[in-house]
């Protein structure tokens, strides 16, 4: 009976995971060669290693086909509905770390907090006949953080990739994205709104709640923590 | 077994409450299921993406599966009915659930919808019937009235762009309070527009223009951000009788003798006052026991933004966790929107008829 560890299975996210669980006395690597995506968990037994997409791990977590997994608190709070009653983390590990923030044009002098966007948001429907455009991938965070405070008037536009770009190209007004350092929001004539922080994401183990949890699998957990120190 | 929100059972109650609404002279209407998306998302922004489903049709573009009745309704009035008018219907809703899982994605609605007339007896119209309809089950009645908010913003003191402001967040409580504790000076202007408002060029490091939002805009929000900290502040006096509309929570005959007080300090909601008295008098004449009624002032103001004015709900006396067995509300502005400068005044509510059998037999 063994337990599936689902974590990213390339670039750095998956490398710096690597380290993560070297450090705890857990050797994880890739079985032969580069290509497959299986891989073997040295210092504990009857941990399986899987090796996924980020973006495939938090669904593979609710439906409960991995007992834990690796990925960005942001990627399962956006694909999980209810998210913090199917999973439970376990430990945020400390890299990875991004803002998911809402950033409007620098030339938006008049613009610094939500309250200024909702204001413009209103004012822009009038003017251009229809609502301000978000570009997006994380519709969901967006969507619940713009309820909670109260912001009317805007529409989500998707952005699967190289939002920063689509104010430049007149297909959205504002954008909610994923940033670091902000250095390519500005380089893109973009600013931060003051209090636009959705969500600060970073790598997190997640545990499923709804996998297969027999007695077995809890005392093969119950090790791992211990050896994790979590 | 439970009944299901499509069960026989469930159908059988349906029908039951649909022969009340009919027996009143309402006419049974039926809408499509799938509804354009564009007049759901102009009407309520974003959020109906969350609590409805959208589907996509090659040459219609975006559709919705109908989360309510009350826009189909509207429209086809619009267009087609006289005045007064009676609507009844029943059928599916359906509704995206993002949180619980135990909420039902698609259930039986059935609906009362009265046009036209005077406004208090319709009122009392519409929520007696539905009271009478449910009656002898364990229900805890909920009343507030949004158009006395509404009109104490109308009369309020102050600019009509702060007035605009407000009563477009009405139905957002967290940003119309930040709103009121900005416009009664109870926070600080925030440093950035203080500083913003204090330069001879706000353009000076801002950049070349990027998006659709052209410098012209910006410029006309900073003048009127301007003549918005030149305005004076709303009075505390005026706040304070804001807040006591909010905060009202009492017996209706209790919440009108306030409202009265309020309103001697307050004529702009004297009319809508007026109303909730002559509403009171319609319910008591039709049989509702006004005496114990219970009323918010703020009611209704989390729902999706239509209703305006009267606004009802019928909850399990215990159990808090239920969605509500009945809700309904007055809607007029809805009706000016839809009809394209045309307004009638109108009112409605929706039984789930599944709830009221887990009630009735005791399997809530």
């Amino acid at each position: 009976m063994t337990i599936r560890l689902g974590v990213p299975s390339k670039g750095r996210l998956m490398e710096k995971t690597f380290d993560w669980f070297g450090a705890r006395g857990l050797s994880l690597r890739k079985r032969g060669n580069d290509r497959e995506y299986a891989g073997v968990v040295e210092g504990i037994d009857g941990v399986e290693l899987a090796l996924l997409s980020a973006g495939e791990i938090p669904r593979e977590l609710a439906a409960g086909r991995l007992h834990l997994g690796v990925t960005g608190s942001d990627l399962v709070r956006e694909k999980v509905a209810g998210w913090d009653l199917r999973l439970r983390e376990l430990a945020p590990m400390g890299f990875g770390g991004a803002d998911l923030v809402i950033a409007v044009p620098q030339g938006w002098v008049d613009v610094d907090t939500l309250d200024d966007f909702d204001a413009v948001a209103s004012a822009f429907r009038r003017s251009h006949g229809f609502r301000l455009r978000i570009a997006t991938k994380y519709h969901r965070l967006t969507r619940e953080f713009l309820r909670e405070h109260g912001v009317a008037d805007y529409q989500l536009v998707d952005s699967q990739g190289a939002t920063e770009g689509v104010v430049r190209n007149e297909t959205a007004e504002a954008i909610s994205d994923i940033t670091s350092t902000g250095e390519t929001l500005r380089a893109n004539g973009l600013k931060i709104l003051s209090d636009g922080l959705i969500h600060s994401s970073q790598a997190t183990l997640f545990k499923s709640n709804s996998a297969d949890w027999s007695d077995a699998h809890r005392a093969t957990l119950d090790a791992l923590e211990d050896r994790l120190g979590i | 077994m439970m009944p299901g929100p499509m069960g026989a059972e469930t159908r059988a109650e349906a029908a039951r409450l649909g022969a009340i609404f009919e027996g009143l002279g309402a006419q049974a209407v039926d809408t499509a299921i799938l509804q354009p998306a564009d007049v759901l998302l102009d009407l309520y922004g974003e959020d109906i993406r969350a609590r409805a489903y959208v589907t996509a049709d090659p040459l219609r573009g975006e559709m919705m599966l109908r989360p309510d009745f009350t826009v189909p309704v509207v429209r086809a009035h619009m267009e087609e009915g006289g005045d007064p008018a009676r609507y009844c219907y029943a059928g599916e809703v359906f509704r995206r659930q993002e949180t619980d899982p135990e909420r039902p994605i698609e259930f039986l609605q059935v609906g009362f919808e009265h046009f036209g007339g005077d406004p208090a007896q319709a009122d009392a119209e519409v929520f007696a019937t539905i009271a009478e309809a449910l009656a002898g089950l364990d229900l805890r009645p909920a009343t507030g009235d949004i158009g006395i908010l509404m009109a104490a913003v109308r009369g309020l003191r102050t600019t009509e762009a702060r007035k605009a402001a407000l009563s477009r967040h009405v139905w957002r409580p967290r940003r119309f309070r930040a709103l009121l504790d900005r416009y009664g000076a109870r926070v600080p202007l925030p440093a950035h527009k203080k500083a913003l408002l204090a330069m001879k060029d706000p353009f000076e490091a801002a950049g070349p223009v990027v998006g659709l939002r052209s410098r012209e805009e910006v410029r006309a929000r900073i003048a009127t951000l301007r003549a918005e900290a030149e305005t004076p502040p709303l009075s505390e006096e005026e706040v304070a009788l804001i807040d006591a509309i909010l905060d009202l929570r009492e017996t209706a005959p209790n919440v009108l003798s306030s409202l009265r007080d309020i309103a001697v300090d307050m004529p702009a909601i004297g009319d809508a006052v007026t109303g909730l008295s002559r509403r009171l008098d319609a319910m008591a004449a039709r049989g509702v026991d006004v005496g114990t009624l219970p009323f918010e002032g703020s009611f209704g103001r989390t729902t999706l933004e239509y209703y305006d004015g009267f606004v009802f709900g019928f909850h399990h006396a215990t159990r808090a966790d239920l969605p509500p067995v009945a809700t309904g509300g007055r809607y007029d502005a809805l009706t000016r929107v839809l009809g394209q400068g045309r307004a009638v005044p109108a009112v409605g509510g929706v039984v789930r008829p599944e709830l009221v059998v887990r009630i009735r037999e005791g399997r809530a």
